[in-house]
This record gives C-alpha cells, sequence and structure tokens, in this order.
C-alpha cells in the first residue's frame, strides 16, 4: 500500500501537469478562434454528458493546421529554426570540444574546481546571461569599440538584432550543456588508449582522430541533442538579440498568444513543433538508456 | 605525469574567457556613472541605490523568492519520491510512461510547457496568480531533482538498505535512517537546482503568472526587451554575485565533508 | 621452482657472456627523475637480441619508467639509452621499432579483434594487400581465429590478452615490451599463459623485455632476471643463479623463501669459512664460497628452507647440524614447513617433501629435533 501511495504521487503530478496539459493543446490546436475568453470554441461541458461530448467532437477540425500550412510565415518560420538550430549545435560543439578535451587533460587536482567553473554560469541567470551580450554586441558595443580601436575594422559592425548575434547567444549560453557530457567522455578515455595508438605508429593527431574522437561519440550526441532540442522552441534569444529579422518559432508561438490572441493557432504551433521534437528527443532517451546500460 | 600541454592551456583559456567575459564586463559596467552602458564614465554605486528605491523591482524579488522556496521544495519531496519509484520501484503498469514523463521535460521547449500549463489551468477554472506559478514551476522542477537523485541512487549499495531491514526497520525507517542521510547531497543540490531553476524562468512564469504576481525574470525582460539599463545592470551583478558565493561555499562545504568523510573511513 | 631448462651444452643462448655479442639495448648511466623523485639511478645494463628479460621488483622500484622509456614515453634525464647502436632519445614513439603490450591491454574498445590488430599495420608502410595476411597470421598464432569480428568486450579476459599480444606483435618489432601481462588473469590461466609466451617468443624469434612484480613468472619465462630496488639493479642473472646464488640479503629475500642468520665470518682459505653466529649456537660452516671475505667482517648466512634437514636423531654425515624446537608446522600438501626455534631464539624454516602418501607424522609440536644441511647449502652475504 505505501509503495503504490510513492508511486501514485509523483504519477499522478505529472500526469495531470504535463501530460492532461499536453491533451489540452491538442485539443485546442483544433479548436476555432473565437474572442471571448477563454478565446475558442467549442470548450468541454462536462454536464451535458454524452451529448456534449459529441458536439464536441463534431466541432473540431484541422482549420488551424492547414492555415498553418497555406501561410508562409509558419514555414519560414520551422525552417529557419531548424537552421538556427543545427548551426549553433555545430558552432557549440566546435568551442565545446577543445575547452572539454583541456578539461580532461588537465591535472586531476584542477578538475573539480574547472568543472565547478563550467557549471557555475549555468546557475546564474539564463536571462541575464543573454542580456549581457547587448552590450557588447551593440553597434556602440564594446567588441565594436575592441575591432576598431585593434584596426580590424574601420566602421562599426551591425551585429546585435542579426542571426550572428542569436548564434552568439545561443553557443555562449548552451555550452555548459555541450561541455559537461563531452568532458565526462573525454575523461574516462584511458590514456593507455593513446599510447597504444602512438606506440602502434600514430602520430598525436591520428591517435586523436582514430581513438580519441570515436570515443568521445556519447558525449558528442547527448551534447548535440542537449543543445539541438531545447534551442528548436528558444524564445528569449532571439527575443533579446535577434531583433526583427530573426524568425524563430519559439518566438511565433508566443506572438500569436500574447500580441494576437490566436490561442488555437499557438496551440498549433506547438503541436507541430512538439511532433518535430518527438524524434530527437526520442533518439535522445535511447542513446542515454544505451549508455547507461553499457555503463551498469 | 604529463604537464598540460599548450595547446590545452590555450583552449581553457579561451574557453573560460568566452564563459566569464561577458558577465565580467557587466558587473564592470554596473559601476558605471553615464546611463550610457557602453561608455565608462568613472565610478559609482548610484544604480544599486535607485534599484533599491524601486519598489516594483522589490515587489517582484520579493514573489520570485517565494515561489521558488515553495516549489522547489514541493519539487523535491516528489522528485525524490520519483527518483525512489525509478531505481527502486521494479516494474509496475506505466514505467515507461512514467520515465518519458521525468525526462521530457528537461529538454522540452519552455514555450510549449508554458502554453500547456496555461491551457490547463484555464480550462479548470484557475485564476492565474502565485498559486499557478508553484504548480508550473513544481512540475519541471521535480524532473531535474528526480534525475540529480535517481543518479546518487543508482551508485547506492543496495545491501546497505537490506541491513537495515534486516536489523528490524519498516521499509520507511529505513529509508529515513539509511537511505535518506546517503543521498541527502544530491536531494539538496536538486533543491538549489529547483530553486534557481524558478528564480530563473521567465517563460513558463510569463505564460502562467497574473496580473498581481508578476516576477522578477518578466520585469527584467520587459525592461531589457527594447535596450541596456544599468539598473538591470546593478541587479544582474547582485544575482551573479549572490549565486557565485552560494555556489562556491556549497561546494566547498560539500568537499569538506567529503574529505571528512574519506578521513573517518581511513581512521576506522 | 623447477628448471625446465635444458643442461649446459655448446650451443646454448647465453649471449651476455659472449664479449664479442653486441647488445639490441644498451642503457648507459640512465637517470629519470620527476621532480625530486628519482625513478631510475644511474642504470648500466644490456640486453641482447633473442632475449626474454625480466625486470622484477616490488612496485614503485623503477622497472615500470624503464620500460615506458624504451617505448618512448618518456626521456631519460641523464644518460643514453641505445637500441641496436643507436641513441633513441629523438625517436617519438610512433616512430620505434618497439612495441607495447600494456598493463591494461589498452585495447581499442570501439575496434573489432581484427581491427585492433591491424591497428599498427595500418600506420605503418605495409601495401594494403599484405595487411590481411598478416592479421590473419597473428590470429592464427594467437588461436583468437573465431573471434576476429568481435568487439574487446565481448571477449573473455584471456582472450583480451592475447589480442593484446597479437597487436603488439602484428609490426613484427625488434623489440616487444610486455608491462605485467598476466597480471589480471587467475592463476591457472597464467601458468598456461606462460608457457604459451615463452613459445610464441621462441616462434618469432622477438626479442622480449617483462616487467612484473610476481617473481615465480619471472623464473618460469625469463631467459634473465633483473632485480630491482628503488630504481637500481641489484643483480642481473639467469633465473637460477638468482634463486641459487642471489648477491645480497635483498635479492635472497625478494626471491622465494630463505632464512637470514646473521654472524662474523672467519676465513679457513679456498672458500671455506666458518660463521660464527653467538654464543648459544654452534659455528657455520660454508664451503664453495666465490666472495673474498676477511675474517671478522659481519655477514648473513642464507640458506632456502627445502635445504635443511629435519631429523629426530643428530645426523652423521652433514657438516652442520643445529639442534632446535618445532614451533609451528604448516602443511601444504606437496610439502611441509617447520618453523623451528634455534636456542638462541633465532627462527628457522625447513621444508619437507611429503613423499609418501599415508604416512604417520613423523614430528610434532614441540618436539627436539635436528635441523642439518650441506657446508655448500647456502651463501654467505656480506650486504
Amino acid at each position: 500500500m505505501k509503495r503504490l501511495a510513492v508511486i501514485l504521487l509523483p504519477y499522478s503530478w505529472l500526469v495531470a501537469l504535463f501530460l492532461v496539459p499536453f491533451v489540452i493543446v491538442v485539443k485546442i490546436s483544433l479548436s476555432d478562434t473565437e474572442l471571448a475568453i477563454p478565446p475558442y470554441t467549442p470548450t468541454l461541458d462536462f454536464s451535458q454528458g454524452w451529448e456534449g461530448l459529441k458536439s464536441f467532437f463534431a466541432a473540431l477540425d484541422f482549420e488551424n493546421f492547414v492555415f498553418l500550412s497555406t501561410d508562409d510565415l509558419y514555414w519560414k518560420a520551422y525552417l529557419s529554426s531548424l537552421k538556427i538550430a543545427l548551426i549553433s549545435t555545430f558552432a557549440a560543439l566546435l568551442v565545446a570540444y577543445p575547452l572539454a578535451y583541456g578539461m580532461a587533460r588537465a591535472p586531476v587536482e584542477w578538475r573539480p574546481t574547472l568543472m565547478m567553473l563550467v557549471i557555475l554560469p549555468f546557475w546564474s541567470s539564463f536571462l541575464i546571461r543573454v542580456y549581457s551580450w547587448k552590450a557588447i554586441l551593440a553597434n556602440e558595443g564594446l567588441l565594436n569599440q575592441f575591432l576598431l580601436w585593434i584596426g580590424v575594422i574601420d566602421s562599426p559592425l551591425t551585429i546585435l538584432n542579426t542571426p550572428t548575434a542569436v548564434y552568439i547567444g545561443i553557443v555562449y549560453t548552451y555550452l555548459p550543456f555541450m561541455v559537461l557530457p563531452l568532458y565526462s567522455a573525454l575523461e574516462k578515455l584511458d590514456g593507455s588508449l593513446l599510447e597504444a595508438a602512438e606506440d602502434l605508429g600514430c602520430t598525436r593527431f591520428q591517435a586523436f582522430w582514430l581513438v580519441t574522437f570515436p570515443l568521445s561519440r556519447n558525449g558528442i550526441i547527448a551534447g548535440c541533442f542537449l543543445v539541438f532540442i531545447p534551442v528548436m522552441g528558444e524564445f528569449v534569444i532571439p527575443a533579446l538579440l535577434g531583433g526583427s529579422q530573426t524568425l524563430m518559432i519559439g518566438k511565433v508561438l508566443w506572438e500569436e498568444f500574447f500580441s494576437n490572441r490566436d490561442w488555437p493557432v499557438a496551440s498549433a504551433v506547438a503541436v507541430i513543433l512538439l511532433a518535430l521534437l518527438v524524434v530527437p528527443i526520442v533518439l535522445f532517451q535511447r542513446n542515454e538508456e544505451k549508455q547507461r546500460e553499457a555503463e551498469g | 605525469m604529463r604537464k598540460i600541454s599548450w595547446f590545452n592551456a590555450t583552449s581553457l583559456t579561451l574557453g573560460f574567457a568566452f564563459l566569464y567575459m561577458p558577465m565580467v564586463i557587466l558587473v564592470i559596467y554596473s559601476f558605471n556613472e553615464s546611463k550610457l552602458v557602453t561608455v565608462w564614465a568613472g565610478f559609482s554605486t548610484k544604480w544599486y541605490g535607485e534599484l533599491f528605491r524601486n519598489e516594483a523591482f522589490l515587489d517582484a524579488a520579493w514573489v520570485t523568492l517565494r515561489v521558488a522556496i515553495v516549489s522547489s521544495t514541493l519539487a523535491t519531496i516528489l522528485g525524490t519520491a520519483a527518483a525512489y519509484v525509478l531505481v527502486r520501484g521494479g516494474k509496475f503498469f506505466g514505467k515507461t510512461l512514467f520515465s518519458g514523463m521525468i525526462y521530457a521535460p528537461l529538454v522540452m521547449p519552455d514555450v510549449i510547457l508554458g502554453l500547456s500549463l496555461l491551457l490547463l489551468f484555464i480550462s479548470v477554472g484557475l485564476d492565474r496568480g502565485l498559486l499557478t506559478i508553484i504548480l508550473a514551476h513544481t512540475t519541471f522542477s521535480m524532473c531535474y531533482v528526480a534525475v540529480v537523485v535517481s543518479s546518487r541512487l543508482v551508485s547506492f549499495d543496495r545491501s546497505l538498505e537490506e541491513a537495515a531491514l534486516d536489523l528490524g526497520c519498516t521499509a520507511w525507517d529505513a529509508f529515513r535512517s539509511v537511505t535518506l542521510p546517503i543521498i541527502a547531497p544530491a536531494v539538496i543540490s536538486g533543491w538549489l537546482l529547483g530553486f534557481t531553476l524558478s528564480l530563473d524562468d521567465l517563460v513558463i512564469a510569463s505564460f502562467t503568472s497574473g496580473p498581481s504576481s508578476t516576477t522578477l525574470p518578466i520585469k527584467i525582460f520587459s525592461a531589457v526587451r527594447l535596450g541596456v539599463s544599468p539598473e538591470i545592470n546593478a541587479l544582474s551583478s547582485i544575482l551573479i554575485g549572490l549565486v557565485t558565493i552560494g555556489v562556491i561555499s556549497f561546494s566547498i562545504t560539500t568537499k569538506r565533508a567529503a574529505v571528512r568523510r574519506i578521513r573517518e573511513e581511513n581512521a576506522t | 621452482m623447477a628448471q625446465t631448462k635444458p643442461m649446459p651444452h655448446a650451443d646454448v643462448f647465453e649471449p651476455w657472456k659472449d664479449p664479442k655479442a653486441e647488445p639490441l639495448i644498451r642503457f648507459r648511466n640512465v637517470t629519470k627523475r620527476f621532480g625530486d623523485f628519482t625513478a631510475i639511478d644511474d642504470l648500466t645494463i644490456d640486453i641482447y637480441e633473442r632475449e626474454f628479460f625480466a625486470l622484477l621488483g616490488p612496485s614503485g622500484c623503477g622497472k615500470t619508467t624503464i620500460m615506458r622509456m624504451l617505448a618512448g614515453f618518456e626521456t631519460p634525464t641523464e644518460g643514453v639509452i641505445e637500441l641496436g647502436g643507436r641513441d633513441i632519445a629523438n625517436v617519438p614513439p610512433n616512430l620505434r621499432p618497439v612495441n607495447m603490450m600494456f598493463q591494461s591491454y589498452a585495447l581499442f574498445p570501439h575496434l573489432s579483434v581484427y581491427d585492433n590488430i591491424a591497428f599498427g599495420l595500418k600506420r605503418s608502410d605495409m601495401p594494403k594487400s599484405e595487411i590481411a595476411g598478416r592479421v590473419e597470421e597473428m590470429l592464427r598464432l594467437t588461436r583468437l581465429e573465431k573471434f576476429a569480428k568481435r568487439k574487446p568486450h565481448m571477449i573473455s579476459g584471456g582472450q583480451r590478452q592475447r589480442v593484446a599480444l597479437a597487436r603488439s606483435l602484428a609490426k613484427a618489432p625488434k623489440l616487444l615490451l610486455l608491462d605485467e601481462p598476466l597480471g589480471a588473469l587467475d592463476k591457472k590461466l597464467r601458468e598456461e599463459t606462460q608457457f604459451e609466451l615463452m613459445d610464441i617468443q621462441e616462434t618469432t624469434g622477438t626479442t622480449f623485455v617483462i616487467v612484473t612484480h610476481d617473481q615465480e613468472e619471472a623464473m618460469t619465462v625469463a631467459s634473465r632476471v633483473a632485480v630491482m630496488d628503488h630504481g637500481k639493479i641489484k643483480q642481473v642473472d639467469t633465473p637460477a643463479n638468482i634463486y641459487e646464488a642471489p648477491n645480497s640479503v635483498y635479492v635472497a629475500d625478494f626471491i622465494g623463501d630463505v632464512n637470514l642468520i646473521r654472524g662474523t665470518a672467519e676465513n679457513l682459505g679456498g672458500g671455506s669459512y666458518r660463521i660464527d653466529v653467538g654464543e648459544d649456537s654452534r659455528a657455520i660452516d660454508v664451503s664453495e664460497c666465490d666472495a673474498e671475505i676477511a675474517t671478522g667482517t659481519p655477514v648473513t648466512f642464507a640458506i632456502r628452507p627445502e635445504k635443511i634437514l629435519v631429523t629426530k636423531e643428530p645426523p652423521e654425515d652433514r657438516a652442520n647440524a643445529l639442534e632446535g624446537t618445532i614451533i609451528d608446522i604448516g602443511y601444504l600438501g606437496n610439502l611441509s614447513t617447520y618453523h623451528v626455534e634455534l636456542p638462541g631464539g633465532q627462527m628457522v624454516k625447513a621444508a619437507m617433501t611429503n613423499s609418501s602418501r599415508i604416512s604417520r607424522r613423523a614430528f610434532t609440536w614441540e618436539d627436539k629435533v635436528w635441523l642439518s644441511f650441506r657446508a655448500s647449502a647456502g651463501v654467505v652475504l656480506t650486504e
């Protein structure tokens, strides 16, 4: 009995506040827009019993999805989110790999401190970390001041409110998510494998490419998923750094909801985004499980 | 025995410079006299003074703090139970669904979580306010707590619990007197994680808060959306400072505890 | 420690006794320091082609450092290491004709057994067409044909050990280094594998240098053994000489069981000595001693337990006989060991073969017995 209670408490909480809300989102995405509050019909009225249920289902349709597919904006937003997520995931990998490698090769007594230095920014506010780039990337900002001062450029670059600023912001804020799985994969790597590779005739670089890199594959996969999936729905970074030029689906959803107050369309946008993310999320969980099994 | 190589030293330096430079600049410029954030006009603490006179910010901070404390505490209880069920629960109906519901919120975009929770609160007729934010934050924080605690539970020697049962404990006694003290560091980090996530959250709070319950991130977001403000720099510096002190002192205490434990183990 | 090596005859393999032989490896006054710690202290040693050379010592004695210097992972702080007459200080590990079998085996977990063995060959200038043949040959040599496609985690510990050996032998190195190659195997498998290693060494004709802390292993496989302590080599000799003629208390004590009795030497001339071991006990007579020791020098007399005979009555035909009391008896199956206390309090261990299956125990606790041994049974050590 007690066991049942321990299971039921978190289980029912998650069903009520995670699973049911999704069902509701799907339902509303199939409803019509109304100007009243809540701004959609039909609403499910349980007091009418079977008849109510029937009329409820009869009124559902795919109108919102049809609307999404005909309007260019949404297509472009999804594609642009995908592009931004792919490029920034790759960029984060390029930045994170040398850092994680350096950490894993650092003297053992340094490593906990280096770990803490990577995690520390993660504990401080995401919003503030994104915001901190505004002053750096602005036209009269510090990066331009610096570049003008060393003479690389003659006139300030426009970085803020462009996709470039979004890439920088994403790489910066999501870097710990990439570094940590890479680090844990690289740290586990047995140093004698690299010595064996050298002993068998590899140069240092060949040893890296033939041994270190393939053996850090699980870390690379985990890190890429951890960055790619949330970035697809990212709102704060494009809102603060991307300006009006950057189209991302998270921002579109936000605007549909708060500015246009079109809840059914916002829900439909969310349903499609979720459908797009189901595949990477499932793949990510598979990868995690496989790793857990391999270690256990 | 190899010393740190030139390449590794460079990548560590550049990597950490990238991670810390923006925040260092932010803190430095919070002491700037000028209202223009990009021009240095001399040292001043006036923005901190203005910040503490701004009642809207103070109210929002108070709301945020209450939400964070209540939701992370609830999340710790639920998350620890969830971790226990995941690791020790054996097989039960819908376990795959359960573990899916634990892991999915970790990677789910905030906009989807926020939207779905809001639509739930509206369909059950719950007015948006402090309670709805707490419910929302508890939901995603408990998943983080569950992951942190379950990773500790996995590496935990089960025979310790069995020994407690063998010595006459009930299952609950065994959990309270053996399991809990051992997983306590993970439970505490789970609470801290939930607390900071709640402090930090903008998107979900935006969806689930009402007019009377504006949190600090919502306030900051609306202030910085259009530009940079020195007052926000001051506020950010305070938050960064608090987090730094918190994380460092926490890691020092846990490290001390670990060192003490190793010493005690060696002594016996 | 049974010696299966053939009796000396004309073409016996003993290049170290031939002044004209050119050593394959030559360490000349090599010192290696890590910060303040001296791992190798002024080491000079020659290792010859086709030798099976064992470095034996407790952990931290510097034997692994010697091996890592040969492989190229460490460079000497002072001194010169020559391979085939050439200083190899500046040759990186990937260009040395030396391969190593790692203690952890260091098999690449993402590659199959086949690809692990082929790994080094693909880095060499061997034509692609010949690689497959060479890998097959190594698989046959190590009896791994059936496992070529498996990943390292899908085979047993003994098989992994053979993959590691095949991989390091594939490039036909001039010198193969083996770092505790059998350490991870259980006792039975280890004994079998020792003989396999000797076979493979003989078939391939490669020079093997093995690092081990297991004296039995070193004695079994090696043509010569170097006993090390604190970065210095104490003695280099054949297993039989290391055992029967140790040159120091350290070596005598490190290899096998030994009784160490302190005393003062009296030189009787012609390699014979009388050792005075104190007032309570008779002096010990020693003959056939190589060292020249002045009368009055404090010495240690070392004698192996199996060289001592235990009897009820004083024997007549032995040079030395000491009376004592049995304190402890250990039954080991093939032999029994007796701990006998001499009147002066000195404990002496004696081992007797249990040659008949059913026999009444000859001795029991507290029995007065005689310990006897020949004058040539022990050695006199000054160190």
